[in-house]
């Protein structure tokens, strides 16, 4: 509505840069996950991840050669040779900045410029890497230690993903976790539409007394909320043998994703037009043939709404997962709980935290861009008008 | 068994058994029991017409029933006994009991503010987005990309801002952005412009809204020249009560802008700042639930009849006059579901309080104790007497809903 005469440029502008500060604050957290993830983990304490963007000054700690290195000039001993390639784990061509040879004075010196310190000791560290050290006394095995301050260009590695994925031992492996997942996500979304569909369809265009009573009750238990089944279910459970195990948390969700289910389906196949139904029950189709062959291929997008939701709940849910389904074995433990539980014991690795975090968004993330436009078009319908 | 394996096989069972069920139903139904020939065959078509809903609906109202109808009336069951006690029947005992705790109280506490500050951030940030990228070229995308976190777990969300809270000791580099950004503020102008006068300005601003909202609650009651009946006396009362508490908190806190020393230059464990980390818990649902407001009140928006928007641009109306008195009151209804739905997603946040602090440092919500009671304490009349207060704290929505459904299908 920027359509008022004279204002319109400054509004518009206004209106682009503040959506523009909106989208930015609100994928500004998900970048940041995702931008660790590629990480090591010694990068991610040195520098905040949106400094791994760009090219930034580090101060890295190196050694130049030690006493096995050294050769006798005029009765001092001279070390030569390339700071940035000689050691196996040196850091590699980097522009260098300056250096020092204190933890306390980190950047004494410029590029080039001759360092003298301790007992008679000097270096002199040049643009490309290349140092001159000299000392009176017998250098260490290990050689002196030098700071230097260089710009490292970004930098990201995908070796945290192959250590949760595949070579993590223990809890840093989350194959296992996102298979459990998948387990429990299949069948837990699949059965809920079976059995909602039939019964949306006779909410919807079945005539029986205390219909308009049972949908009521449908809109009644959508908003229970689970908490209260916890308890009394997990203790029928155990009634009747189950336990907990998969069986358990897919009858749960199947039971907790009823209400939506019925009551998006319902609200959809009430839309049908009425003559396509009328005709087919006057060429004398049953009940269960115009459900099977003419409602359930016209209901499609409802279902796929449906689905998603469903897939998205039983992936992303903790709660159902803790109580029905993880044992004291942890055998069955599905990626939130693990995730949790890296938490609260691997609390500083954000590197496997951050790769084991994205690892269990990934999927939904990937289902909510292909499938946005079901999942906008349930939620419109699914929300209590 | 593989448990792949077993899911293939449940898969089966369960589809080929929905399936079987519904047609061999229908089929004993319609052949067996009321075969439509013979001397009846009227008849039987029409009572096996009958009787048909009740086969589709058999599988749905039985997992309901059992599933969330059973429980409802077994919690309260179980919140009336002590298991201790061989499940005997003490009354209200669990309830009292629950009363004299501290926990309690910060939980009821901590789920109010959930309540107010949650939905109305979400609703607020969602209307806006959804008013803004209305009419521009890249608002799908924009809408798109603010709607994502939607799809993201409450505790994948947790471990994102977990990373944001982030604190390192002083003299290493933050790796928090939000501690980044403390680090930045040294008391100078830019503190002082900042942590003090932005506040105050949002905080005047709070108290203006609401006490203007209170007016106009009160205000029919008061000037009663017009002789018309005001409805909902009681709840605009209510109301006006809620709204003069938040105008004195927002007056009151501004003292508290004023006087704070803040610690500058010391790094900040966010999550544990008792009452302010509840806000920085907020802030993740928040960041999720903005998506959902934003999409249900922009389709909202689009629905608006396009010819009174033209008609208060022919009077003069300013951009803004049109937002706040042509297109609010059009998408009211809308507000209020969006507001509702959101609720109740607060009533039921578990995963994020118990992913960052598990109710630690006076973090408590309602969910997460009755987690503790139940799984932790093994007390399940306390740990049933709280799921209880959460339903109680459900009922109205649930009255309120069924209500609209209801004379939505008249």
């Amino acid at each position: 509505m920027s359509d008022t005469v004279g204002t319109k440029s400054a509004l518009s502008w206004a209106v682009h840069l503040s959506v523009a500060a909106l989208v930015l604050l609100w994928l500004f957290p998900t970048v940041g996950l995702l931008i660790s993830s590629f990480r090591t983990a010694d990068q991610i304490s040195a520098s905040g991840w949106w400094a791994s963007l760009s090219t930034s000054e580090q101060v890295i700690q190196v050694r130049t050669g030690g006493r096995d290195a050294a050769r006798q000039e005029d009765g001092v001993f001279v070390v030569e040779g390339n700071i940035l390639t000689d050691a196996e784990d040196a850091p590699g061509a980097v522009e260098l900045v300056s250096y020092g040879v204190s933890s306390r004075a980190v950047s004494a010196y410029e590029i080039g410029e001759t360092a003298e310190f301790g007992d008679g000791e000097t270096l002199t560290l040049n643009a490309d890497g290349t140092y001159l050290y000299t000392s009176v006394e017998e250098p260490g095995r290990r050689g002196q230690r030098v700071f230097v301050t260089a710009l490292l260009p970004p930098d990201f590695t995908t070796q945290n993903y192959q250590t949760v994925l595949f070579s993590g031992t223990g809890q840093d492996n989350m194959a296992k976790a996102f298979f459990n997942t998948l387990t429990v996500v299949i069948p837990a979304t699949i059965i809920p539409i079976l059995i909602a569909a039939f019964a949306a369809y006779a909410l919807a265009w079945m005539e029986f007394p205390g219909r308009a009573l049972l949908i009521a009750a449908v809109v009644g238990l959508l908003v229970v909320p689970l908490q209260l089944a916890l308890i009394p279910l997990l203790q029928l459970h155990n009634a009747v043998g189950i336990g907990k195990g998969y069986l358990g948390v897919w009858l749960a969700h199947t039971g907790f994703g009823l209400p939506l289910a019925i009551y998006l389906l319902r609200n959809y196949m009430v839309g049908l037009p009425r003559d396509i139904i009328e005709n087919a029950r006057v060429d004398g189709a049953t009940d269960f043939q115009i459900f099977v062959r003419i409602i359930l291929p016209l209901s499609f997008p409802a279902l796929a709404s449906f689905a998603i939701f469903q897939f998205l709940w039983t992936w992303n849910d903790l709660l159902v997962a803790l109580v029905f389904l993880i044992d004291a074995t942890g055998e069955t433990t599905v990626m939130t709980r693990q995730i949790v539980e890296l938490l609260g014991t691997r609390g500083g690795n954000w590197e496997i935290l951050a790769t084991a975090a994205f690892v269990s968004i990934s999927v939904p993330l990937a289902v909510f861009f292909a499938m946005q436009r079901y999942l906008v078009r349930g939620l419109l319908a699914g929300s209590v008008k | 068994m593989n448990p792949a394996l077993q899911g293939l096989i449940t898969i089966l069972v369960g589809v080929g058994g929905c399936v079987g069920y519904f047609y061999f139903s229908n089929q004993i139904l319609d052949k067996v029991i009321f075969p439509a020939k013979g001397p009846k065959a009227g008849d039987n078509i029409n009572r096996a017409n009958q009787v048909r809903p009740w086969l589709f609906l058999f599988p749905a109202i039985f997992a309901l029933g059992l599933y969330l109808g059973y429980p409802v009336f077994e919690t309260l069951r179980l919140s009336l006994t002590d298991r201790t006690q061989g499940g005997a029947f003490v009354g209200l005992a669990n309830y009292n009991q629950m009363m004299a705790e501290p926990k309690f109280w910060e939980a009821i506490r901590n789920n109010m503010l959930w309540l107010i500050v949650v939905p109305a951030a979400s609703t607020g940030f969602g209307l806006l987005v959804a008013q803004l990228t209305d009419r521009i070229s890249w608002g799908n995308i924009a809408k798109s990309l603010i709607f994502m976190p939607m799809a993201i777990s409450f505790v994948g969300a947790s471990v994102i801002f977990k990373l944001i809270y982030d604190a390192r000791p002083a003299d290493t580099p933050q790796i928090g952005i939000l501690n980044a950004i403390w680090m930045q503020f040294d008391g100078g102008f830019g503190s002082l412009f900042v942590l003090q006068l932005l506040p105050t300005i949002v905080l005047l601003g709070f108290a203006g809204i609401v006490g203007y909202t209170t007016f106009l609650l009160v205000n029919p009651i008061i000037d009663r020249e017009g002789r018309r009946a005001v409805p909902f006396i009681p709840l605009r009362l209510i109301g006006a009560l809620l709204g003069v508490w938040l105008v004195w908190m927002s007056l009151s806190s501004l003292v508290g802008v004023w006087t704070a020393q803040p610690p500058y230059g010391e790094p900040q464990q966010w999550l544990t700042l008792p009452f302010w980390n509840n806000f920085f818990l907020m802030v993740v649902l928040i960041w999720i639930q903005t998506g959902f407001a934003m999409v249900i009140l922009s389709a909202a928006l689009r629905g608006i009849p396009e010819e009174t928007i033209e008609a208060a641009i022919i009077d003069g109306a300013n951009p803004f006059q049109i937002f706040f008195k042509i297109k609010i009151p059009q998408i009211m209804g809308t507000i209020v579901v969006v507001w509702t739905t959101i609720t109740i997603t607060v009533l039921k946040v578990f995963d994020i309080v118990f992913a960052m602090t598990n109710g630690q440092w006076e973090t408590q919500v309602l969910a997460n104790y009755m987690y503790d009671k139940l799984f932790r304490a093994n007390d399940w009349g306390v740990g049933s007497a709280s799921a209880m207060v959460i339903m109680l704290l459900v009922t109205p929505i649930l009255v309120w809903n069924v209500y609209n459904a209801r004379k939505e299908m008249r």
